[in-house]
């Protein structure tokens, strides 16, 4: 039987990126600071690991003004959705592997 | 064994995350019961003005105690709508606070939103009912309008939600056949449905 672990997907191992992920696939959109409230990180920490999807085309940005403010909202992009699910994949076809 | 703990927590905060990135799950269900109460309180309200009030022929025309007791109905109603908002908020405020989430955010925004497109829509077509002598059908256009707010709504919060928007819509459209019953309807819609609705999720999410 094949190594289930080739699967997953590098950049997605770690549990911050992941947890982006899930949000940004449930959601049409995010902005950053609800991003940061939610799963409750730092600026930097965020800032580093969304740099990292982005590097890898999972996640597009969009950079506008509200107020005057600078308003950061991120997508997930098709690229992003697909590796997302292969990841899960990955991750139940171990899960399953290691219960029998 | 230890990786897949590991992989075990990954796909728990996953599914918690998707969940409450998406739902707002401080509303609270007892701000649905007391709603409802207040509806029948206001309901027993209007009974009581429609029946007492027309016995007594007064001096004004037909048509101006009619235009009257119009007024004094949709008072009623928006009193019992600010009422029901502001124990709404209330009590959304004290158990987003019990559960550690904030009432103001991108979540809670986006409920409002879908919350606001059907219910401003059917705010203004109802006055301009009102206001063009349709009055017999603002109370089905009401309840047909609430209704699919909520459904609007409903990705945004307990999926029981949902099922009480197509209940206040199935009795909107029943409202509007049979609209000498209106006030029966009505209290049925804002009244009951909320108290059930509202025990069921209290029971369910609140408690």
């Amino acid at each position: 039987m094949k190594n289930p672990f080739e699967n997953l997907d590098k950049t997605l191992e770690h549990r911050v990126r992941l947890q982006i992920m899930s949000v940004l696939v449930a959601n049409e959109s995010y902005d950053f600071n609800a991003l940061k409230d939610l799963l409750e990180v730092t600026d930097g920490n965020l800032a580093t690991h969304i740099k990292a999807l982005e590097k890898e085309k999972y996640v597009s940005v969009s950079k506008t003004f509200i107020d005057r403010r600078p308003n950061t909202r991120y997508k997930t992009t098709e690229r992003g959705r697909t590796a997302f699910r292969k990841h899960l994949d990955a991750i139940e076809d171990i899960i399953k592997q290691q219960r029998k | 064994m230890e990786e897949q703990e590991a992989y075990q927590k990954d796909i728990e905060s996953i599914r918690k995350l998707m969940e409450r990135s998406v739902k707002f799950i401080s509303l609270s269900g007892l701000s649905g019961i007391l709603s409802g109460l207040y509806a029948l309180a206001g309901a027993g309200m209007a009974y009581y003005l429609i029946e007492f009030s027309s016995s007594s022929p007064g001096y004004d025309s037909a048509e101006m105690h009619e235009r009257g007791m119009l007024l004094n109905l949709v008072g009623i109603a928006i009193g019992i709508l600010v009422a029901s908002l502001i124990t709404g908020f209330w009590l959304t405020a004290r158990k987003s606070q019990r559960v550690g989430a904030k009432i103001w955010d991108a979540t809670s925004k986006r409920l409002l939103i879908n919350l606001a497109i059907p219910l401003v829509t059917g705010g203004i077509f109802i006055l301009t009912l009102l206001t063009q002598g349709e009055a017999a059908l603002a109370v089905p256009a009401c309840l047909i309008f609430y209704g699919l707010a909520l459904i609007n709504a409903s990705p945004n919060v307990y999926e029981e939600v949902r099922y009480l928007g197509y209940s206040e819509i199935t009795l909107g459209l029943i409202a509007a056949w049979c609209t000498d019953y209106a006030l029966i309807f009505w209290a049925l819609g804002f009244g009951v449905l909320h108290i059930l609705y509202g025990a069921m999720m209290y029971k369910k999410y609140d408690a």
